[in-house]
């Protein structure tokens, strides 16, 4: 177990180091897949299978496929990973980078001011997991169903393409001319539409 | 064996730093998008991790609401993504800037 | 008898309810009917009440009535309760009489204004509230009639109210009384806290045990009182609204300002006599500042043009002799002089106000003149009411009031050589106004002629006024000449008998020498006045000075102007960009001034902000690692 435990670890961090150097939206989408399988392998060695499968079934199947499509539907491309090309310099990643070391440097003493004890793998089966998740935590339960709920229609809302304008301040971007002027007219949105999807 | 839990909450803490220096690299709301879903997704699995040392479902039960939580966030902020770029025809963050004092 | 009682100050409110809703539609007649009419009754009323009271004196020496309760807090409860007792009765009988009087000359005066039933209605709401000031058990009941009448004489100073300055004369009246009701409040409020009760009797039976004589406490509310009082009479230094007050109607100036009103001071003091003698220095205040005005009035008096601003000042004069005889503790004497001076004051301003209506609206007593022959009746009731003004001797009113404070300033017990003095300084100077008065008025040539002669209506109250004049003062002779004191034996089952000093002086002395001052004075008047049309020595520069500061009654408005006004409008001068509210412009603008700081931080850079949480972040950490 442990040897599974180390490997998939490297094979998670690997990945995901990929995933956030890659400028081709795609092939971040495909990194971070393996990352979440490798993730799963680790639940897998913890001894939560029943999350193993969620977390292949959710996270590397579902939430990447909505990634995926909504590259295809902006039609990222080549054109992207170009620009990300220009974006990331390696000067950028420099000040993020030494702040963030500093939080993991920090986390990690913290966790190290702790006495060590070797952990104990047993599996926890869905059975006991099931009868606590229905048992003590189904406020929770219904609660993250409203969440759920409240996700689909907002995403429903939002995601229709809305002719409604902008507020007036925000149209004419300064805010400051009193006449509402729209950012375009809604004719050439649907131009712009029909062109998004010709190419 | 695995020596310790901590071991476990060391990869978790390496994943959410590396989702957290995503976050703040990038200018693709795209990409800042996977980068939180990558911070969500070590925070889950440090839940789990501290369930398997307790040995007690609770982690995992968290672990449920954390993906619960990703699934509607990120469906929400992908129909975000679609109506910024329809509006503003692009997608760096560092433009649309329309809610500054 | 008591049901009675309540009748009495009900049948002005009843008026004045009735007149203030309907009398834009009721007729004149109608409105003349009902305003009068509800004072006569009351006036009938208070005769019968009077006579059952001196036939058979009710238990205690008062009339009592409990109408209902008005509020009650605490162990502070507040009845509407009326109580007539002697002092009470002189007071209601003069306020309704000589108010009924009043009320039915205003009737034809008032004719031809167009605002007769807002006349009315003013004037009977003053009834009531003055009769709820004097009948009242409690003294919050009377603070209510006190603010009335001082509501009422407001609203009448301002009655003709298209003139402006018959509008800040009004609001200089309530204004400067209210420096005074400010005070007897305050006073009341102390009572209350000593004494845990404001009825009157039970203060007046609680007192003489709770306070020491001349102890700080007792000290303080006496003083409080009086200050209410001065501000109510018009007396030293709350006596420049007066003379501007006289801007009303006639009948107004009659009765509010001359009769009833301006003694609410009076009442007071010899309402609360127990307190004021538990405290001799007030006492000696009391005495002080009378005999300050009378004089002091009494000189403004002698330089006036105005007839109504001669009799104001001859008002103001008069109620100083009231409170010097309070004072020096002759509360009888004081009252009586109120009782005279009600009807020989009533009656000139009566008078003063046909001759005003007579010669055009004249004011000026230079531009009238030669009057004996034109009015004979006018003339005939005036004399009777200046003779009892300047206290001529034996066939006056006045004579009798007067010289009996005359004599008590100097015999009784706090009585003093001094007060006496002035007192017969006053006296002289008020027999020497009176003519001056006179002899212009009525005598010498014609220089305004007569347009219109009164009306039956007002001739009536003149008359009936000037047989009081002459006869009311025959109720109480002085002691040494007839043994008839009627007045003082009524009086005095409420206020205490003077104390006399031992080893006096003859009485009779002392009414010579006042005969002699009062004669002086009406002959140095005839020197003065009498046929001298010219008057050449009043232009004398020399003697200008002088006019012009009796004129301004001794500058007190300019004093006040410079002392008050003056530093008042300075800092509002100072204050007309508000000192104070730059402090908080100061800290809105800091607060603005820290958002546009802060406002840079808020730039829509989504990475600025996490990289914020994430410093808040480290901040914590770094705090839970080094601690």
């Amino acid at each position: 177990m442990s040897t599974l435990f180390y490997l998939s670890s490297t094979i998670a961090i690997a990945s995901t180091i990929l995933v956030i150097t890659r400028y081709h939206p795609v092939h971040a989408l495909l990194y971070l897949a393996v990352s979440f399988l490798a993730v799963g392998m680790i639940f897998l060695s913890l001894g939560a299978p029943f999350v193993a499968a969620l977390e292949i079934i959710v996270y590397a199947g579902a939430i990447i496929v909505l990634f995926i499509f909504v590259v295809m539907m902006l039609n990222l491309g080549k054109d992207t990973a170009q620009q990300e090309k220009e974006w990331l310099k390696p000067k950028v990643w420099l000040v993020p980078s030494a702040l963030v070391l500093v939080l993991l440097v920090e986390m990690i003493i913290l966790l190290f001011t702790d006495s060590d004890q070797p952990l104990k793998v047993s599996v926890v089966d869905p059975r006991r997991l099931a009868l606590s998740l229905y048992g003590e935590y189904i406020i929770a339960v219904e609660l993250t169903g409203f969440l759920l709920m409240a996700g689909i229609v907002g995403a429903a809302h939002i995601g229709k393409h809305m002719h409604t304008p902008l507020h007036r301040f925000l149209q004419n971007g300064e805010g400051k001319k009193e006449k509402p002027k729209p950012l375009r007219p809604v004719e050439s949105l649907k131009n712009e539409q029909t062109v998004l999807h010709d190419q | 064996m695995i020596n310790s839990a901590h071991m476990v909450l060391i990869v978790a803490s390496v994943l959410f730093a590396l989702g957290l220096v995503g976050v703040l690299t990038r200018k693709n709301v795209v990409f800042m998008l996977i980068s939180v879903e990558i911070m969500l997704n070590a925070s889950g699995l440090a839940f789990v991790a501290a369930g398997a040392k307790w040995q007690q479902p609770d982690g995992q039960v968290m672990f449920l609401f954390i993906l619960a939580m990703a699934a509607a966030e990120v469906s929400v902020g992908l129909a975000l993504v679609l109506q910024i770029y329809h509006q503003h025809k692009t997608l760096d963050v560092d433009r649309l800037k329309e809610l500054r004092d | 008898m008591p049901p009675l009682l309540a009748f009495i100050p009900l049948l002005p409110l009843i008026g004045f309810v009735v007149l203030s809703f309907f009398g834009r539609q009721m007729p004149k007649r109608a409105v003349a009917i009902l305003g009068a009419g509800t004072i006569c009754i009351a006036a009938i009323l208070t005769i019968i009440l009077g006579l059952s009271f001196l036939q058979t004196p009710p238990a205690g020496g008062a009339y009592d009535q409990l109408l209902w309760s008005w509020f009650s807090i605490g162990n502070l409860s507040v009845d509407i309760g009326l109580r007539a007792d002697a002092l009470t009765l002189v007071f209601i009988f003069i306020i309704t009489f000589v108010g009924a009087l009043i009320h039915i000359y205003s009737a034809f005066f008032m004719w031809h204004d167009d605002d007769y039933a807002r006349f009315f209605a003013s004037m009977n709401l003053f009834v009531c509230s003055m009769l709820l000031l004097v009948m009242a058990d409690n003294l919050v009941l009377m603070y209510l009639g006190w603010e009335g009448v001082g509501l009422c004489s407001y609203l009448l100073i301002g009655f003709w109210y298209e003139v402006p300055s018959n509008c800040r004369a009004a609001i200089k009246a309530f204004l400067i009384t209210r420096i005074g009701d400010t005070a007897l409040l305050i006073g009341l409020f102390l009572l209350f806290k000593e004494l845990g009760t404001l009825n009157i009797s039970a203060i007046l039976h609680l007192a003489p045990d709770h306070f020491t004589t001349g102890g700080s406490n007792i000290v303080l509310i006496t003083i409080l009182l009086l200050v209410g009082g001065m501000g109510k009479s018009a007396q030293l230094p709350l006596q420049t609204w007066l003379p501007d007050a006289m801007a009303g109607p006639s009948p107004v100036s009659a009765l509010i300002h001359a009769a009833t009103m301006v003694t609410a001071g009076v009442y007071l003091i010899a309402r609360m006599h127990v307190l004021f003698q538990l405290s001799p220095v007030t006492m000696m205040i009391v005495a002080i500042i009378g005999a300050l005005t009378l004089f002091v009035a009494g000189c403004s008096a002698l330089a006036q043009t105005d007839i109504k601003r001669i009799l104001a000042y001859s008002t103001i004069s008069q109620i100083g002799y009231m409170f010097l005889a309070l004072g020096v503790g002759a509360w009888s004497a004081a009252i009586f002089h109120f009782f005279t001076h009600a009807f020989f004051k009533a009656l000139l301003f009566l008078a003063a106000g046909v001759i005003i209506e007579a010669l055009h609206h004249e004011h000026n007593i230079f531009m009238m003149g030669g009057l004996r022959k034109r009015m004979p009746v006018v003339f005939v009731t005036f004399l009777a009411g200046a003779v009892a003004l300047s206290a001529l001797p034996l066939v006056s009113a006045g004579f009798f009031s007067k010289d009996a404070i005359l004599w008590y300033s100097w015999s009784a017990a706090n009585g003093n050589p001094l007060l006496w003095v002035m007192a017969m300084a006053g006296a002289f100077i008020t027999a020497l106004y009176t003519t001056r008065l006179m002899l212009v008025v009525f005598w010498g040539d014609v220089r305004t002629p007569v347009h219109e002669h009164p009306a039956q209506g007002m001739v009536i109250p003149l008359i009936v006024l000037a047989f009081l004049s002459i006869t009311a003062g025959f109720i109480e002779w002085p002691h040494n000449m007839v043994h008839l004191s009627l007045f003082s034996d009524l009086v005095q089952k409420v206020l205490p008998e003077t104390v006399l000093k031992p080893d006096l002086p003859s009485e009779w002395l002392f009414q010579l020498m006042a005969v002699f001052v009062t004669l002086a004075g009406i002959y140095l008047g005839y020197l003065l006045y009498y046929g001298k049309p010219g008057i050449r020595w009043q232009r004398s520069p020399g003697l200008s000075g002088m006019r012009d500061l009796l004129f301004s009654g001794f500058k007190f408005d300019q004093l006040y102007n410079f002392l008050f006004v003056k530093p008042f409008v300075f800092i509002t001068r100072i204050n007309k960009s508000d000192v104070i509210d730059r402090l908080y412009n100061g800290i809105a603008q800091a607060a603005l001034k820290l958002n546009s700081w802060f406002a840079i931080s808020q730039n829509g850079s989504l990475r600025l902000y996490i990289v914020g949480v994430l410093a808040g972040i480290l901040f914590i950490i770094t705090l839970q690692i080094l601690l």
